[in-house]
């Protein structure tokens, strides 16, 4: 029996901007409910501009304008209690941050320091996590803790620029995981990087989770990087979670059409058939179609889809989806 | 012809570093590969292999070292009209969409520019219609192009309106840049397959430079392989990638990640920590991470061997015994 | 227009703007003055403001108020003279260093760095002293703008030289744009808001210099600028004698013109960064 880590409830995070007078309102993430649990890696999946970035962002807690929480609710299970998060304090966000949570940005190679040494960043991050700890001690966890993960301890004498991409981003990804967070929560860790390089960094997120058994959420648009680490898969769809589901079950059995898509683009060795990717462009967050955002690209739209966006329906095998077309089928109830 | 573009041997070493310790790089040792009209030619291997040199020595933004470029029989000449021979019959996009253009300028005016210093058209309407012609063959009507900045559009459809710029001349070799690795996983298809049509209607060589092996599988006829400068293996695309011969075209082609729960990655690997570090290697530059090196391979620099049909740089292939 | 409308909604161009209307406006008067501004005596001396002479008069003779309006045309003209000629001797410096490299960049900085090293205060002071009776407001301003082009030259050199390793460098070059072109058309738009916001941070140090000059009494005190009127009023001691009109006059214009200049600046440039510029440019 697992339980959950981390809830949502219909959470509405949007951007609203303001260009010389102009307001626009960039809806990012629209009613997504999401229920991640522990020891398991939960992949979201969907294409650049389909909000995962800001989903992270709510579910981290680093809400800031213009960026606003319009609606909704982030539960945290803390000490096997729910905290809301929008009831702590700017300070108990601190605290709750990279000891219970912590986020790997994307492109967060840039993250590290490039003017010190890698063993000073780390005794920068741990000042201000824990303290009373002498140099010698704070150097001890930092070697101990780069050991355990398989990277060579000549590392912490390096500054960033002297070690190669894939490197730097597998610091990045270990220093995350310092404090033995109880949830990771990584935004296209793999993006740009080389096939071996990213084979590497999946292998250490992989490891992370078997030692240390949290929750890793992890965000890319690569549904092969997906099928390689994910335990459940939720695919995201113009600010919406459109299905859901173990990645056997994504994989085999893909209800929606646009996950369908994202499965058959891909090409696969062995096989020089001809493939297609998703027809059109992803829609504009800010002029969104009416009814289900994914009807002007969709080969089997039907007129229902124009009008009414389709709620989330909970088929048994753990597999949700939002789709008129399933709706139909399974209850036999016209909607 | 046979062979529409061929490097022979071409060369380039870069210097880094300061007065006191400077190091010397051969991005690119030796290469060298010819095309074929009408054929889709990968040259795959991971950021720091040198490939992307390659592609701008051909382009005649870098001067290389030592070798030669051929293009339709005729060498490469050290004269400032360099450009202009390449820039008619060849072309190139790049991978960053949104670098490819400026920003603070509507894309049409590339368009524009490009038909007045070619001289492709006689007036203002024939230049729409040819700008029409080329914007369809990619997928894309005048109406949503017309008049917009790079930034009211997505990547993938920038990517696209760059091919459709480079196809304006007619050229009859295309060097694409890593096209599709700022594309998303999903939408890199459609590019990739405009490759192909254009390859099968129009008879377009296409240079297609990529770490994505999967989209290199797909869509090239031949391929070549590149490990810090050198090319390790190079042979028709079926017999590479599904029976590959040197070890590091058995890592990448296992690293690729299948878009299938069954098949997950099992096995470590070890990567490389230090940047430049393999570079300046004796011998044969994977040795290193290699799961077969032998003693040899520490000191010696492999020959190019061919093992049916397929150029393979490796000790496993010459029959060279351990020292 | 839709550019001015949104320059507008930013307080500190609004504000500036009408101040240097109202300062352009004084300018304009001079044509309606009544006193030839280099006579002395054309009216009774030291009287405090009033209807006749709004300003009230100076110790030498003259209308406060019409020396004002001179003042301003030509503090005015001698900036603008010294601004845009530095700004186009910056710009074809700085391009042709950027692009060419090699040998053209290393001359032209050598050029540039020895302008920019010799102490500069104490060579216009030497040349105003030595060209001190043919000094008239176009000489200064040229004088001023030789001295005034050597930092922004670099700066635009070094943004030319960043935009040259850009990918859309690489697409010029093959849609066969040649060199002069590709630096007008590719690299002019970014440069803008540099060459905008230096212009006028230029013509207010072009003000502050030629004032700086008159205090020393090395320009032709019979010119009336904002820096002639202010040392007359300082060398006939108009504060210790009260004469609060004669002395306040070019100290509040002149802050008046500096600070409407700065913000001017300050607006323009925030409106014309390029990335700012991006960021509209897709939202209409």
């Amino acid at each position: 029996m697992s339980t959950t880590i981390l809830r949502t409830e219909q959470l509405k995070a949007f951007y609203v901007l303001d260009v010389f007078g102009t307001q626009k309102v960039v809806k990012a993430v629209n009613e997504v409910d999401l229920e991640i649990m522990e020891n398991e890696v939960y992949g979201i999946a969907g294409e650049s501009g389909c909000g995962k970035t800001t989903l992270l962002k709510a579910l981290y807690a680093a809400i800031e304008p213009p960026l606003r929480l319009i609606g909704g609710k982030v539960y945290y299970r803390v000490n096997d209690e729910e905290i809301d998060v929008s009831s702590l304090s700017a300070e108990g966000r601190r605290r709750l941050r990279w000891e219970y949570v912590s986020y790997v940005p994307q492109g967060s190679m840039s993250v590290l320091n490039p003017v010190i040494k890698l063993k000073e960043t780390y005794r920068d991050f741990l000042d201000s996590h824990v303290s009373g700890k002498t140099k010698d001690e704070v150097f001890e966890i930092a070697k101990e803790h780069i050991t355990e993960l398989g990277l060579p301890l000549k590392i912490l004498d390096a500054y960033p620029h002297q070690l190669s991409g894939g490197m730097r981003q597998r610091v990045t990804i270990a220093l995350a995981a310092l404090l033995k967070p109880r949830i990771i929560i990584a935004d296209e860790p793999t993006t740009a990087l080389d096939v071996v390089v990213q084979r590497g960094v999946v292998q250490l997120l992989k490891d992370i989770q078997e030692r240390l058994k949290n929750t890793i959420i992890l965000v890319t648009h690569d549904m092969g990087v997906q099928a390689n680490v994910a335990d459940r898969v939720g695919i995201m769809y113009a600010g919406k979670m459109v299905e859901e589901a173990t990645t056997a079950d994504i994989f085999e059995n893909p209800l929606h059409p646009y996950t369908r898509y994202l499965i058959n683009s891909l090409p696969r060795f062995g096989d020089k058939t001809t493939r297609e990717s998703v027809p059109g462009s992803p829609p504009s967050l800010i002029d969104l179609p009416s009814g289900c955002p994914f009807h002007p690209r969709c080969p089997y739209a039907l007129d229902i889809c124009t009008k009414q966006m389709p709620s989330s329906i909970d088929l048994d095998t753990n597999h949700k989806v939002a789709c008129w077309l399933v709706g139909e089928g399974e209850d036999g109830k016209a909607s | 012809m046979e062979k529409l573009l061929e490097l022979d041997h071409l060369t380039k070493v870069f210097s880094l570093g300061s007065l006191l310790s400077r190091i010397r790089i051969t991005a690119a040792d030796n290469v060298s590969f010819y095309i074929k009209p009408a054929e889709i030619f990968a040259l795959a291997g991971e950021s720091g292999c040198g490939k992307t040199t390659v592609a701008r020595m051909i382009l005649g933004f870098e001067e290389p070292i030592s070798g030669g470029i051929v293009h339709k029989g005729k060498r490469g000449e050290k004269s400032k009209d360099k450009k202009v021979w390449f820039t008619e019959g060849v072309q190139a996009i790049f991978q960053d969409p949104f670098g490819t253009f400026n920003p603070l300028r509507r894309v049409d005016r590339y368009f524009f520019e490009t038909i007045q210093n070619f001289r492709l058209a006689r007036d203002n309407g024939e230049a729409i219609k040819l700008i029409k012609e080329k914007l369809n063959a990619v997928g894309l009507s005048y109406e949503e192009f017309s008049g917009k900045y790079p930034s009211e559009f997505s990547g993938g459809q920038l990517q696209r309106i760059s091919i459709a710029r480079a196809l304006l001349t007619n050229p009859t070799l295309l060097i694409a840049d890593e096209p599709v690795s700022m594309v998303d996983a999903s939408l890199r298809m459609s590019i990739v397959n405009l490759f192909k049509k254009l390859k099968e209607e129009s008879g377009l060589s296409v240079l297609y430079i990529t770490h994505d092996l999967a989209t290199a599988y797909y869509v090239s006829d031949r391929i070549a392989i590149m490990f810090r400068g050198h090319i390790v293996e190079m042979g028709p695309v079926e017999k590479v990638l599904m029976d590959p011969k040197h070890s590091y075209t058995k890592l990448l082609r296992e690293s690729i990640p299948e878009a299938d729960p069954k098949k997950r990655w099992s096995g470590a690997i070890t990567l490389s920590d230090i940047e430049h570090e393999e570079y300046l290697r004796e011998g044969c530059k994977f040795a290193g991470r290699c799961p077969d090196v032998m003693k040899i391979c520490k000191s010696q620099v492999p020959e190019d061997m061919y093992v049916d049909d397929v150029l393979v740089k490796c000790h496993k292939y010459t029959g060279n015994e351990d020292a | 227009m839709s550019v001015l409308r949104d320059l507008f909604k930013d307080y500190r161009f609004a504000l500036s703007f009408c101040v240097l209307c109202m300062l352009l406006a004084l300018a304009l008067l001079t044509i309606f003055s009544p006193h030839d501004p280099t006579f002395w005596g054309v009216v009774p001396r030291d009287l405090k403001p009033s209807r006749d002479n709004l300003l009230g008069t100076n110790s030498k003779g003259q209308d406060v108020f019409w020396q004002a309006t001179f003042a301003v045309r030509n503090s005015l003209i001698i900036s603008v003279i010294a601004g845009t000629v530095s700004r186009v001797v910056a710009v074809l410096v700085g391009m042709v260093a950027g692009y060419k490299g090699r040998g053209t960049d290393r001359a032209l900085m050598f050029i540039s760095d020895s302008l920019l090293v010799i102490p500069l205060f104490l060579i216009i002071v030497m040349l105003a002293m030595l060209v001190r009776d043919m000094m008239n407001l176009v000489t200064l301003g040229l004088l001023l703008a030789f001295f005034g082009w050597a930092w922004d030259a670099r700066v635009i050199r070094s943004l030319i030289l960043s935009l040259r390793e850009r990918e859309f460098t690489q697409t010029a070059v093959l849609s066969g744009t040649g060199t002069l072109q590709l630096v007008l058309k590719e690299y002019m738009p970014f440069a803008t808001p540099l060459v905008f916001s230096t212009l006028i941070n230029n013509m207010a140090w072009a003000i502050g210099m030629e004032m700086t000059l008159a205090i020393l009494g090395l320009v032709n005190m019979d010119i009336p600028t904002l820096g002639t009127m202010l040392q007359w009023a300082i060398s006939y001691q108009a504060i210790l004698l009260g004469y609060w009109w004669w002395i306040l006059t070019p100290i509040i214009l002149a802050i008046l013109l500096f600070v409407a200049l700065y913000w001017l600046s300050v607006s323009i440039s925030e409106y014309l960064d390029p990335r700012t510029r991006i960021q509209r440019v897709g939202a209409q």
